[in-house]
């Protein structure tokens, strides 16, 4: 079992974690995953750490609730328990000092670019971010994005806050303003990935997207997170999670994303299983485990 | 036992195994054989002749001393029975279900020359599982404890064996297991209906009592290195028993359309998650029902497969395998429980394309006829595509069970520690030692996807290497 130390909503339906988790704390890298399970009748979702404490032996997490169990991670409350974090898994970021590098998160994603766009920043790039949301409520990491890269731009599809626009808008903005970009990572919905991707096709700027498929046990047993880049089949956990923008098939990657979609909408009908087992973390709470 | 003459002992027919009815396991995750009674026991113990020289033994990889325990079981001592056979195998409840008996121990039985061989894998099954529910799992002594400490990669069977065998001998053992449950492939990979679960967990139980510490949720190489065991951790070896662990995949068009899944995430979803029990626990799988189901594959996992996805209601469960049934890796008793549990099998055929809808999930396969040519190395017939023969079968589902490769994690992590060109890791045969020091391996990371048992004989090889490299490390 694993301790939530923090618990606190960053917009609506995206609560950021801290949770208890010293071995992960002190090795991960910007770009690794962990797999969590909430309950013991859970399945094993993949989280992107968005940061870390090795002081404190704790992870970041930002999770939006979509599905069941997305949902059910984002009722717990500090002091309450997850009952599996295993991690660190995949890959960590390529990271070197490119030059300028843009780093562009959409929604959720943000806190999966944060990590990298920390890094690149300390490895010597000039960074400059982007952040995306449909509307002002819904932007996060805008103060520790400012606080990691030297320029910050937030763009919102209503135009609430910030650019009115996407954030592929503001792309294009940044490379039209003659300004030399030499890494674009992006991170969000995949067709916001696909479509970053080719804004910077064009100019053969290099392009790193983070995937996120359907996983089990994220280790390279099951080869249910394949993704097909480059013409080949990648296992995701394993090779990835983050691959070239420009080489991912991403039509493959929204379809095979599809796969559960009726059995999501089961699960999230299954109502009193989801009590029940909400129940039973209150109770190992209660008991003090 | 001394009053049955040989003769009469030859007369006893080979007693059958209890097992539910096709038509009705087959819609049920619930064990397909139910056990022998204490007489059907006493009655195939009885068949045994005792040989002065046994040669039942030289077939079994680790070394059960098959002619006692059969002997006391014969004597209806049952417990003295489970003790025998647990000074050479610490999971008889498993091994007795899962091991290919019919190429191991029973194939050498005298009595098989003549008649049907003595059933014993039925028998080991029958001592483990009366020792389990009637008498209680004997926890055998430890020695002192020397202080050393072994740290195991994998909760597997060569993980498991070599925990046993090392716990006592007096070293503190821990295991790291990735997964959020112990077992390995007898949990994710193996059906409950072969091996149920709660006789896993039984036999885990029984080694936390001995002593064994273990640690779920460790993906050693990500989680701690090799090294960081063997430094900061304080572990004085480290015995790698990963199993195989990265699925081969036929790598033919159309391969990741949906619906189509190797058999070890098939499996996984099923077994480990509990997904035929879906929303009760909340991993999905690929709903089945009234479904055509094909499995590319002939070997146990396949027929495992193919026998899930009849349970979970599919119009069809078919196996697809290449070459002819003569070939048919799988065992013959899983083999003859899918044919009589309604699966059909397509034999001479060979997989070209996956063909798929506009939304990306799959409908059919197109497939091509093949005939038998001449053996090839492997000394089976090579199968020789037949022109002109390609076909489309229908299916909303297929599983690909053809193998694993090595997983990457452990290579891409430990330096210093040698390969093959498959992935799979160098060791001396003989004491499972690796290129780094105190680091041993054995089982399928080692000889590639292989049999339970064979990684629980390479697991007591280590434990006992184990053993002498600690006390000498030097040598």
């Amino acid at each position: 079992m694993y301790k939530i130390v923090e618990a606190d909503f960053l917009a609506p339906d995206v609560k950021r974690f801290i949770i208890d988790a010293p071995k992960i704390a002190r090795k991960r890298k910007p770009g690794q995953f962990v797999i969590v399970r909430v309950t013991d009748h859970g399945e094993r979702v993949p989280l992107t750490i968005a940061d870390s404490d090795i002081e404190n032996g704790t992870i970041t997490i930002i999770v939006q609730g979509i599905g069941k169990s997305t949902k059910q991670l984002n009722s717990l409350e500090k002091g309450q328990f997850i009952q599996d974090v295993v991690g660190p898994l995949g890959k960590a970021s390529h990271i070197e000092n490119f030059g300028t590098a843009v780093s562009i998160g959409g929604g959720v994603g943000t806190a999966i670019a944060f990590p990298t766009a920390k890094a690149l920043k300390e490895a010597g790039n000039y960074t400059i971010s982007i952040i995306g949301a449909r509307s002002k409520n819904l932007v996060i990491l805008e103060n520790e994005m400012k606080a990691i890269t030297d320029e910050v731009h937030v763009t919102t599809d209503d135009g609430s806050y910030g650019y009115h626009g996407f954030v592929t808008d503001k792309l294009k903005e940044i490379i039209g303003s003659g300004k030399k970009i030499d890494l674009v990572l992006a991170i969000g919905p995949i067709p916001m990935m696909r479509a970053i991707a080719e804004v910077t096709r064009p100019f053969g700027i290099k392009t790193i997207v983070s995937l996120n498929p359907v996983m089990v046990d994220g280790t390279g047993m099951c080869g249910g997170c394949r993704a097909t880049v480059d013409n080949k089949t990648v296992f995701v956990c394993v090779d990835g999670p983050e691959f070239d923008a420009h080489q991912v098939d991403f039509e493959t990657l929204i379809k095979r994303n599809r796969t559960y979609n009726v059995a999501e909408k089961e699960a999230l009908n299954h109502i009193c299983h989801y009590d029940a087992a909400f129940d039973s973390l209150k109770l190992q709470e209660a008991e003090g485990k | 036992m001394a009053e049955l003459s040989k003769k009469d002992r030859m007369k006893i027919p080979r007693q059958a195994m209890p097992e539910q009815e096709p038509g009705i396991r087959n819609a049920n995750f619930k064990e397909v054989n139910l056990g022998f009674t204490e007489e059907l026991a006493v009655m195939e113990a009885m068949r045994c002749l005792q040989c002065p020289k046994p040669v039942c033994v030289e077939g079994c990889p680790v070394g059960v001393k098959i002619k006692d325990f059969i002997s006391l079981v014969a004597e209806r001592d049952f417990a003295g029975a489970a003790a025998k056979i647990k000074e050479d195998n610490v999971l008889p409840a498993v091994c007795g279900r899962v091991c290919p008996q019919e190429e191991q121990c029973e194939m050498k039985c005298v009595v098989g020359n003549k008649n049907a061989p003595v059933a014993i894998g039925r028998l080991e099954r029958f001592v483990a599982d009366y020792e389990r529910e009637q008498i209680g799992l004997r926890i055998p002594e430890c020695k002192p404890k020397t202080g050393k400490k072994v740290a195991i990669i994998g909760s597997g069977p060569a993980g498991l064996s070599c925990a046993a065998d090392l716990i006592q001998t007096g070293h503190d053992v821990t295991v790291f297991e990735a997964l959020h449950e112990l077992g390995g492939v007898l949990v994710y990979g193996i059906p409950e209906f072969r091996l149920p679960k709660e006789i896993v967990r039984v036999e885990v139980e029984a080694l936390q009592k001995l002593g064994v510490e273990f640690k779920t949720n460790a993906v050693i190489g990500f989680t701690d290195s090799i090294d960081e065991l063997l430094s900061t951790e304080g572990f004085d070896a480290v015995f790698i028993a990963v199993g195989a662990g990265l699925p081969y995949f036929l790598n033919i068009p159309g391969e990741n359309l949906n619906g189509i899944y190797s058999a070890n995430e098939f499996l996984t979803r099923v077994n480990l998650m509990k997904a035929y029990r879906f929303p009760e626990y909340d991993t999905p799988v690929f709903d089945c029902k009234d479904k055509n189901v094909a499995v590319f594959g002939g070997g146990n996992t396949a027929m495992d497969a193919v026998r899930t996805a009849k349970r979970l209601g599919a119009k069809s469960a078919s196996i697809v395998y290449r070459r002819s049934e003569k070939e048919l890796p799988a065992r013959a008793e899983e083999i003859h429980h899918a044919k009589e549990e309604g699966v059909h099998f397509e034999f001479l055929n060979n997989p070209l394309e996956f063909l798929g809808d506009e939304n990306g999930w799959l409908h059919g396969v197109k497939l091509q006829k093949m005939e038998l040519g001449e053996p090839d190395a492997s000394g089976r017939r090579r199968p020789i595509a037949v022109q002109g023969s390609e076909y489309i079968m229908d299916i909303n589902m297929a599983v690909i069970a053809i193998g694993n490769g090595s997983n990457p994690i452990l290579r891409q992590t430990t330096p210093g520690l040698d390969f093959n060109k498959w992935g799979n890791i160098l060791v001396d045969p003989d004491t499972m030692k690796t290129s780094k020091k105190g680091v041993f391996a054995g089982g399928d990371i080692v000889t590639g996807g292989a049999t339970v048992i064979l990684a629980m004989g390479a697991g007591r090889t280590a434990a006992k290497a184990i053993n002498e490299y600690l006390a000498n490390p030097e040598v």
